[in-house]
């Protein structure tokens, strides 16, 4: 046998450099998509343009362009991406099945049927729908996390509870729109699409709060969400709080989500995909979350690139991701079902 | 390898409030294999789940050291109580060495960095469960025999001295169960690990265990050397048949054979 | 035979002419609760009629306000009770064909396919006939069907609740976001769809559930035959086979029929749920598993159900109406969960 120790040990540094090299990748296409938002659009802005007003310089003719509306509508994109593919992919982890993502177990719906509840019913509009919006998914979640309790939340029951509730969730909304007035089902629609039409910078503050306390705790569990990809009983021999473990992830990639959600509306399939991309992606070579992060970011840049200038016709950036998405999903339940069904 | 104590008392436990465990009262061997049989529903998988924290007892405790394993922080108690549970999941695509390595989950916190010393313990235990020409391969595409035996280098590079299995040998081949049996002897042999598992054989059970463990209606009913557990009278209590205990011309251990209703030397002339 | 066995045979015997003798109390009080629900259905409303108009309105008057109103009650009650009984049969079939207990036309995404074939077929195609309708929504249904079966049942262990349920919402999720993504730049078309994708029974006339009416008579011959096939089929594959069923056409012609049936009552209803996941539950619990009563039984109780939600529609929200489909949603999820956690962990 050959001195195993050293093989090992440079597989190991080989696959540590191969993650450190995709999420580096990825970094640098969310600055290059980024850069891409602000500089070209409707019209055409220089990078040394795009840089100067960053750092503050007026530019005659581009100020306004790039620095109140590309700016903020980019960075929307980028936090609100980051937010969904974190969560997502944190509860796709966690309920070993990348089919259980918000989107399928009620916390999206959740959070869409409080927000036409407010605009059609209530005729609230701005940061209340908002607040209303992360209430209900989060307590969507709650309701979920707690039908599904018995002897401890088993990750199937908590799936099949979800389908349910977001079923139920599903024909509210469907039949709060039917008693809509026109005006107020315009406002419902454009939420329910997804959307960072409109962004304004003070938007990011929930954002960038969401990714900093909830991301934090993430990340910072990444090891334990890692080992309980190895079923619920390895991980507890291992150490791991399954329970306790379960109910941080929860909260904290339902929080995310629901902020993201109430921000700029459910931005279709993101939360969804970013998980299964990233993947594809850094394959067994290390953590996932951060990958997912950036995908997230990824598909939300492109994707509301694609709808605002690339396409004919204006399209928010849900049209596009769930128009492009709904085929990869397809694929997506073609693949996990064959293989067994893991991330 | 240090001395430890496993001991539980009082254990009730179940699911639904149903109890299942009602009063047990067992010290485990220290360095020894010890087996845990009986009838389907008897309890048994119940007992190692709450022998090894999986389940909370109702009434009673386990006691390693004389501590409280469900008032124990997790970590800690990994890294002196290991467990292969019956139907563990591989993440799909995951390489050998790789869910090797996660065994190693309960000496890191959050920010220590791999070492030497972990790729140590993964190296030891590959090789141990001649595991190390698989490696690199996708744990997906091995056979039930070499998967079984990863998952038992996994839970040996958790490096516990205790190390529970629920029934490691279901679902192999004859072959490969008597090779997974003779790999935990090996284990127990040189590195002193307690070891105790559940087995659904009653003869490999008497072979390979230092102390059996017979259980029924979620008591013990009998614990002690195969020879002082494996009699006819035991396996009509504890599984309604009637048999016959002869001696292993192998191992000299005690060996069942069943009685039936038909096949029997000089009852099929009649 | 030993003195035991016999008593207890005796006992077998008793307790199946029992259980007939119940099956025969079920139907009649079954039947009975569907007279006194259409009555009702033509009485209620969010106008109150008198007795004597509603008597001038059912011979063919139409002076007033109110008969005019009951001229209207009687095909919403016909296409209710219709598409009620379609609902519900197709629930226990594919329950039954799928040996799943989470199978249900909304939960698999049959009705959702339906709806993504419709809207296809109208922005793309120009399409505007009631028979048109009817015949895309087919198509989109057992696309669907097959899609979601042939995906749910890849892999270890088949097709299991957890795997067809996830295949069925995650299908739902993506074809919902695709009739998003075809009505979305077609402003024209927008509010008609929007209005047949609410659906319900509301604005029923016997014009609209005229057509729909030889697919919905063939495709109850079939389902109600194939109740032998599904008995085999209930006992696994292999066994069926072994009992001489031809395993694959059992369950390609129990399918055909269910899915004429969620088809076309789509296509005149819109997608209507839970009515097919909740009907052959209860009804199981009332006769049993016998597919030659269970899939009868299924008919009349999804009739009543869909009926009884019609009218509750109608009386909780006056002076307005509730529309069926959020009716039943919101009674069927309970249950749908209900049914969740009654399963074992390990089943699913």
């Amino acid at each position: 046998m050959q001195p195993t120790i050293e093989r090992l040990a440079l597989n190991r540094r080989r696959r540590t450099r191969r993650h450190r090299t995709a999420v580096l990748t990825l970094l640098i296409l969310v600055g290059l998509l980024f850069g891409l938002t602000l500089s070209v659009g409707q019209s055409i802005v220089a990078p040394v343009d795009v840089l100067r007003i960053l750092i503050g310089e007026p530019v005659a003719g581009a100020s306004f362009t790039v620095g109140q509306l590309r700016l903020p509508r980019a960075g929307l994109a980028v936090l609100s991406g980051l937010c969904f593919g974190l969560g997502g992919a944190a509860f796709q982890i966690m309920l070993r099945n990348p089919l259980a993502s918000p989107d399928i177990i009620g916390i999206t719906s959740g959070a869409g049927a409080a927000a036409v509840f407010a605009i059609v019913v209530l005729q609230m509009s701005g940061p209340m729908v908002s607040l209303l919006a992360v209430g209900a998914g989060l307590g969507v979640a709650m309701l979920v996390y707690g039908l599904s309790f018995r002897n401890g939340v088993g990750g199937t029951r908590l799936i099949l509870v979800g389908i349910g509730v977001s079923a139920m969730l599903q024909s509210v909304i469907a039949t709060i729109l039917s008693t809509a007035p026109s005006w107020s089902l315009q406002e419902a629609m454009r939420w329910l699409t997804g959307s960072v039409n409109g962004a304004q910078s003070q938007q990011a503050l929930p954002l960038l709060l969401a990714l900093g306390v909830f991301g934090g705790v993430l990340l910072s569990r990444a090891r334990d969400l890692d080992a309980l990809r190895l079923g619920d009983d390895t991980a507890s021999a291992l150490g791991v709080r399954v329970a306790q473990t379960r109910m941080v992830v929860i909260v904290c990639a339902v929080g995310m989500i629901a902020v993201a959600t109430a921000v700029t509306g459910p931005i279709a399939f993101v939360a969804f995909l970013s998980g299964p991309i990233a993947a594809r992606i850094v394959r067994a070579n290390g953590s996932l979350l951060l990958p997912a992060a950036l995908v997230g970011a990824i598909l939300v840049l492109a994707g509301d690139y694609l709808g605002q200038v690339l396409l004919p016709s204006r399209y928010p950036v849900g049209v596009i991701t769930g128009a492009l998405g709904a085929p990869y999903l397809l694929f997506l339940i073609v693949r996990v079902n064959r293989t067994g069904g893991s991330l | 390898m240090t001395d430890h104590t496993l001991v539980a008392t009082g254990l009730s436990a179940g699911y639904d409030g149903k109890e299942i465990l009602q009063g047990l009262d067992l010290a485990i061997p220290s360095g020894r294999i010890t087996v845990v049989v009986g009838a389907n529903a008897c309890g048994k998988s119940t007992f190692l789940r709450t022998l090894s924290r999986l389940l909370a007892p109702t009434k009673g405790h386990v006691l390693l050291d004389g501590a409280s394993i469900h008032r124990m922080p997790a970590r800690q108690l990994a890294r002196t109580l290991g467990l292969l549970p019956q139907a563990p999941i591989a993440p799909e695509g995951i390489t050998v060495v790789d869910l090797v390595s996660r065994g190693r989950h309960p000496h890191k916190s959050l920010f220590s960095r791999w070492t030497r010393g972990d790729d140590e313990a993964v190296d030891g235990a590959l090789a141990a469960t001649k595991t190390f020409d698989l490696a690199e391969r996708p744990v997906d595409e091995l056979s039930g025999g070499q998967r079984q035996r990863v998952w038992i280098a996994m839970a040996l590079a958790q490096e516990t001295d205790i190390l529970l299995l629920d029934e490691p040998t279901t679902f192999l081949d004859i072959n490969h169960q008597i090779d997974v049996l003779d790999l935990l002897t090996d284990l127990n042999r040189e590195r002193g690990t307690t070891i105790v598992m559940v087995l659904h054989d009653l003869n490999l059970a008497a072979r390979y265990a230092d102390a059996l463990v017979a259980m029924a209606g979620g008591r013990i009913h009998a614990f002690g050397t195969p020879e002082e557990v494996l009699t006819e009278d035991m396996v009509r209590k504890v599984f309604g048949l009637e048999s016959r205990v002869i001696s292993d011309p192998l191992s000299r251990r005690p060996m069942m054979l069943p009685i039936g209703r038909h096949k029997m030397a000089g009852n099929e002339a009649a | 035979m030993t003195v035991v066995s016999v008593k207890a045979l005796a006992s077998v015997h008793r307790s199946v002419a029992r259980s007939r003798r119940s099956r025969g109390l079920w139907l009649a009080l079954l039947i009975a609760a569907l007279v006194v629900l259409t009555i009702l259905s033509v009485t209620i409303g969010t106008r109150d009629v008198a007795w004597a108009e509603i008597a001038a309105a059912l011979g063919g008057a139409q002076e007033t306000i109110g008969q005019a109103a009951i001229a209207l009650r009687v095909p919403r009650t016909l296409l209710a009770l219709l598409a009620g009984a379609a609902l519900g049969l197709a629930g226990a079939i594919m329950q039954g064909v799928t040996r799943n207990p989470l199978a249900d036309p909304g939960i698999l995404g049959v009705n959702m396919g339906a709806s993504l074939a419709v809207v296809i077929g109208v922005a793309w195609f120009g399409m505007a006939s009631a028979q048109a309708y009817i015949w895309s929504a087919i198509a989109g249904a057992a696309g669907a069907a097959l899609f979601v079966y042939t995906i749910g049942s890849l892999g270890r262990g088949g097709a299991t609740p957890l795997k067809l349920a996830l295949a069925g919402a995650a299908t739902s999720v993506a074809f919902s976001s695709l009739v998003i993504a075809v009505v979305l730049p077609r402003g024209d078309i927008a509010g008609g769809i929007h209005a047949w994708q609410i659906g319900g029974v509301g604005g029923a006339t016997y014009d609209r559930v005229l057509p729909v009416l030889p697919f919905l008579g063939i495709g109850f011959a079939i389902s109600l035959l194939s109740a032998r096939k599904l008995n085999s089929l209930a006992l696994g594959d292999d066994v069926a086979a072994g009992l001489g069923e031809h395993v694959a056409a059992a369950r390609a012609v129990a399918s055909c029929g269910a899915i004429l049936l969620c088809g076309a009552t789509t296509a005149i209803c819109g997608p209507i749920g839970f009515i097919g996941l909740m009907v052959p539950h209860l009804c199981r619990v009332l006769i049993g598993v016998d597919h030659r009563w269970l899939l009868p039984f299924s008919a009349l109780g999804g009739a009543a159900l869909l009926l009884a939600a019609d009218i509750l529609g109608r009386i909780v929200a006056r002076p307005g109406e509730l529309d069926v489909g959020i009716i039943t949603a919101l009674i069927g999820a309970p249950f749908f969960i209900l049914i969740v956690r009654r399963q074992r962990v390990r089943e699913l």
